[in-house]
């Protein structure tokens, strides 16, 4: 009852505010002012643009400021460096122009509003400033371009020789992570061979992959360059680890890779940030079905000489599941039993 | 050009002109009309339907990223069983949600609502034609449009629901239901609704682009054009070049999910099988997407800045500042769309060099994009502004184009883009610069040219208010995404607590979610102005903003063949406001210079003697044509 009631009121409310507004055109089509170009309406929006600007650039400014801490995730690689500071630098450069641009055109709205007695000047055309705002933006982008690419060509060049390689494999809706063993090689491996023992598709003819093994986590040293070698197994994925500027897709068919320097272990980041709990992660950036928002992998980084004594201490695929060289060849499974045997 | 023959003093032949209307009847008149002035107002009120739709999968997927904890069982009645037991949205439907909302926004709002209702309706009206050079392939136009609109509205209401793998729909997801159960039937009507669309788009573009070529009123030459024009044809050669890659695509696409080809298919394990695919490259569909995906930007955008182009320099009583610059640009935008598509592909394992050479080319771009914007604000410097609801809107589309516009610089670039990538700063990026510009210039274009659409003038006040909450809250909804972006936050995410990293900005995404909401319920207002106009509306006079173009030339209600009698001719450029020497600050196309020497600049006084002539010339013609006729 009482809905309906709260109902009728709102619905009288409008009408009312509906005549109002009716006659109030009427008025004011009868006295012909609805004929004026300078009225209260135009000087409003005017003025609303002056309200606009500084109201919400101060709004912004400060919560830019006030957030910093906040939005700008920390830095966990040294190209992150590189490349942050190309986002500050362009940031500084745009927000400039940014700013300079919203002035003019907010106060220009405002103070060239229509006034009954002025003309507006005709001024259709000055090559020189258009040759000079053609120019400068060119100039401007340049050194922006010629910077990122110095970044982009270092970041994407071949990884160094002793980089420490993690294969990370991304399928629906998780990741696998496979190191390469004492012998610094990963095995091949294939998509037919892919059973629910070996979830990455691993062939084990491969003496390469007698030594590889899985890792709940990806586990990296500080301070040296690793490899990601990214692969798909289903659909596409995307590898991202944001505090680590790091993204790269990962496609079925077509391996990619990506080879970077982390700056700091986790242990540092706890300190850094008073948060006990914190973990590196890796996320998925490119959509890949109903559970894409939950793809989530940690990354350990630690002290180089905590990272070879983890490194020595894993168990290859076949120890743990010496089934899968079953099927070899003699020759091959011998070898493999060296393997499966050593303590 | 029999028609532009017939003098304006014959009464009996321009009563035939209006004669043949009596013959509309209403399927011809409102349902299969070749007429593109209805053609325009049919794309008008099915872009508006579809912006709602749009407007709406948003709403519901910005209450699951606003309020993540929210019980939505009210919202059973429309969404059935996307909503479980516990009143959740099930995630799969949330990718739906994105997908759809994408799909249609970008081709359906921005593009057919766009493109489809202000080149139909300006083109002849603004270069003095009659109609479309093909009116009947216009018709097919809408139609195909039309039936392609039906398959995608159709593929909402299935029961796995439409085409979930982002408005992008890269394969593999799309191609294997398996991966995704939107990439069942959903995906194959979205695949072909897609070619309904293309095929529509096409008939429209070559229909504008040999209309703007072959049909020009006497007079009036390219350099004479109104930016509108302009805009509208280069668009249409933008899209008539790039829609058939998407077509390709899509139809390679087609091959793969139903006849076993792999195209874009390698290497697979899913659903604990093996595909039998091998050899093909998912890359490859990325290249082919973005050869389109990029330009079609352009192809929202380039007619929203036309049409500001003119309202702008209209309601600032001034020439538009730098006429030739803003053509050159737009044809260096033109040119540049086509080379810069593989800067959405930086990190999708492509060869890095290729990536080097897109970050260079996509630079550039910005360059003729910085010259608009100059030029822009140079227009309304020491004008004599009036916000009329169209200016209003404008001065917003110059707004979000400079903000969004900024963050394509970061973007743009590789090396920064490794982090941006897919995050909400590119949400927010491409919602201001393309979603939020286009969509206001789509308003503002509405607004200026109602009253020679119905003859009515929609109501001002409440367009200012429609202007107010929709420009204050586009910006509430896409500004702090650059935060949520900067923050790493990766997009099409139904929710982000599983990773710390993320896991905050929990108030900052209820904020734009309550902004969105608000915005999109502002738009009501719009809805309602514009369908209470069109009855109840004001009288429009035949020239209420005083603009130059020849549009307001025709009656108020322009009827078949726009104009009675002859089509007048063009003597100058459309820009001639607040001329020095001239008594009123406008001098219509229409108007000699010979009739204007008070005003005339030097150049101009050179070109009387020879507008003349010719002046004298056609007289000469038509004389002797009614002397033959009688």
């Amino acid at each position: 009852m009482y809905g309906f009631l709260i109902s009728i009121g709102v619905v009288l409310l409008i009408m009312v505010i509906g005549m109002v507004y009716r006659i109030q055109t009427l008025i004011s089509v009868a006295k012909g002012s609805d004929k004026k170009i300078a009225t209260t309406s135009n000087k409003t929006n005017a003025i609303l643009f002056m309200v606009f600007l500084i109201g919400c650039g101060a709004w912004m400014v400060y919560y830019s400021v006030v957030e910093f801490d906040n939005y700008q995730l920390p830095i966990a690689s040294e190209h992150g460096v590189v490349t942050d500071q190309l986002f500050w630098i362009t940031m500084a450069v745009t927000g400039f122009i940014f700013i300079l641009t919203h002035i003019l055109l907010f106060w220009f709205s405002y103070h060239y509003q229509y006034k009954e007695n002025k003309r507006a000047a005709f001024y259709p055309d000055n090559n020189k400033l258009e040759i000079i705002w053609t120019l400068v933006p060119a100039v401007v982008l340049t050194v922006l371009v010629i910077s990122g690419w110095k970044a982009w060509s270092d970041i994407t060049s071949p990884a160094p020789e002793n980089a420490h390689v993690v294969e990370i494999m991304g399928y629906q809706f998780a990741w696998d992570v496979r190191y390469p063993g004492a012998d610094q090689q990963l095995g091949d491996y294939d998509y037919r061979l892919t059973t629910a023992t070996n979830s990455r598709g691993i062939d084990f003819t491969d003496k390469n992959s007698f030594d590889d093994f899985p890792s709940q986590n990806v586990v990296i040293p500080k301070g040296e360059p690793v490899l990601f070698n990214i692969r798909a197994r289903d659909v596409l994925h995307s590898v991202f680890a944001p505090h680590m500027r790091l993204k790269m897709d990962a496609v079925p068919g077509m391996p990619t890779r990506f080879w970077f320097t982390p700056n700091k272990t986790t242990e540092e980041m706890r300190a850094e940030l008073g948060d006990e709990e914190f973990e590196f992660e890796i996320a998925c950036t490119e959509i890949c079905g109903a559970g894409h928002f939950s793809m989530r992998k940690v990354i350990k980084v630690v002290e180089p000489e905590e990272y070879r004594k983890w490194f020595a201490e894993q168990t290859p695929f076949i120890k743990s599941n010496p089934d899968l060289v079953a099927d070899l060849p003699v020759e091959l499974k011998e070898l493999a039993e060296i393997y499966i045997n050593e303590e | 050009m029999a028609v532009a023959n017939v003098s304006a003093h014959d009464a009996a032949s321009t009563h035939d002109e209006h004669d043949h209307e009596h013959h509309d009847n209403f399927i011809t008149k409102y349902i299969f009309s070749t007429d593109h002035k209805m053609i325009a107002k049919q794309y008008l009120v099915s872009g508006i339907f579809w912006a709602f739709i749009g407007g709406f999968l948003s709403v519901l997927f910005r209450l699951q990223l606003g309020f993540p904890d929210m019980d939505m069982s009210f919202l059973r009645p429309i969404l059935g069983g996307w909503i479980d037991a516990s009143g959740k949205l099930d995630p799969t439907f949330y990718l739906a949600l994105v997908t759809m909302h994408g799909t249609i926004m970008v081709f359906f709002v921005l593009t057919a609502g766009l493109s489809g209702t202000f080149s139909n309706f300006l083109i002849p009206l603004q270069i003095g034609a009659r109609d479309m050079a093909s009116g009947f392939m216009n018709m097919l136009s809408y139609w195909f449009f039309f039936i392609s609109g039906v398959i995608m509205f159709a593929s909402l209401f299935l029961e796995k629901g439409p085409a979930g793998g982002g408005w992008v729909v890269y394969p593999p997801l799309s191609a294997l239901e398996q991966a995704i159960p939107g990439s069942g039937l959903g995906m194959t009507l979205w695949l072909t609704a897609m070619v309904f669309f293309i095929a529509s788009s096409l008939m429209g573009g070559i229909n504008y682009i040999s209309t703007v070529i072959n049909l020009r009123t006497k007079g009036m030459s390219f350099s004479r054009l109104p930016l509108t024009i302009w805009a509208f044809f280069l668009t249409a050669v933008i899209g008539l070049l790039s829609f058939p890659v998407l077509f390709s695509a899509a139809l390679l696409l087609v091959f793969d999910r139903s006849f076993g080809t792999s195209f874009y298919l390698s290497d697979i394990y899913i659903g604990g099988e093996a595909l039998p695919n091998t050899g093909g490259s998912a890359v490859l569909y990325q290249h082919l997407f973005w050869f389109l995906g990029h330009p079609e930007v352009y192809i929202v955008l380039l007619p929203a800045l036309g049409i500001t182009s003119e309202v702008i320099a209209t309601n600032s009583r001034k020439p538009i500042f730098g006429y030739k610059a803003m053509i050159i640009s737009m044809l260096g935008i033109t040119i540049l769309s086509f080379v810069v598509w593989a800067h959405h592909m930086f990190v999708s394992g492509m060869n890095p060099f290729l990536g080097s050479i897109f970050m260079f080319l996509t630079l550039i771009i910005a360059v003729p994009s910085a010259v608009k914007v100059f030029n822009y604000l140079t227009t309304l410097w020491r004008g004599n502004l009036r916000f009329t609801p169209g200016m209003l809107f404008s001065i917003g589309l110059v707004s979000f184009f400079i903000s969004g516009g900024l963050t394509g610089i970061f973007l743009g670039n590789s090396a920064i883009d490794i982090q941006l990538h897919d995050t909400y700063f590119v949400v927010a990026h491409f919602h201001l610069v393309m979603g939020a510009a286009s969509f206001f210039g789509m308003l503002a274009g509405v607004y200026h040219w109602f009253p020679k659409m119905f003859g009515r003038m929609m109501d001002d006040k409440l367009g200012y208010v429609h202007f107010w909450l929709t420009f204050v809250g586009v910006y509430l909804v896409f500004f702090p995404m650059h935060y949520i972006g900067i923050a790493g936050f990766p997009r099409r995410y139904y929710s982000w607590t599983n990773f710390s990293f993320a896991d905050m900005y929990t108030d900052l995404n209820m904020f734009v979610s309550v902004a969105a909401i608000v915005t999109f319920f502002a738009q009501f207002i719009f809805v309602f102005n514009f369908f209470y106009s069109m009855y109840k509306g004001r009288k429009a006079s035949a020239n209420p903003w005083q603009s130059n173009t020849l549009e307001w030339t025709t009656p108020v209600e322009p009827g078949h063949g726009n104009w009675p009698g002859e089509i007048p001719t063009v003597y100058r450029w459309p820009y001639d406001y607040s001329k020095p020497g001239s008594e009123a600050d406008f001098i219509p196309q229409t108007v000699p210079l010979s009739a204007t020497p008070e005003s005339n600049l030097p150049h101009e006084a050179k070109l009387v003697q020879l507008e003349k002539e010719i002046m004298e010339e056609d007289e000469a013609m038509l004389v002797g044509n009614e002397s033959k006729e009688s």
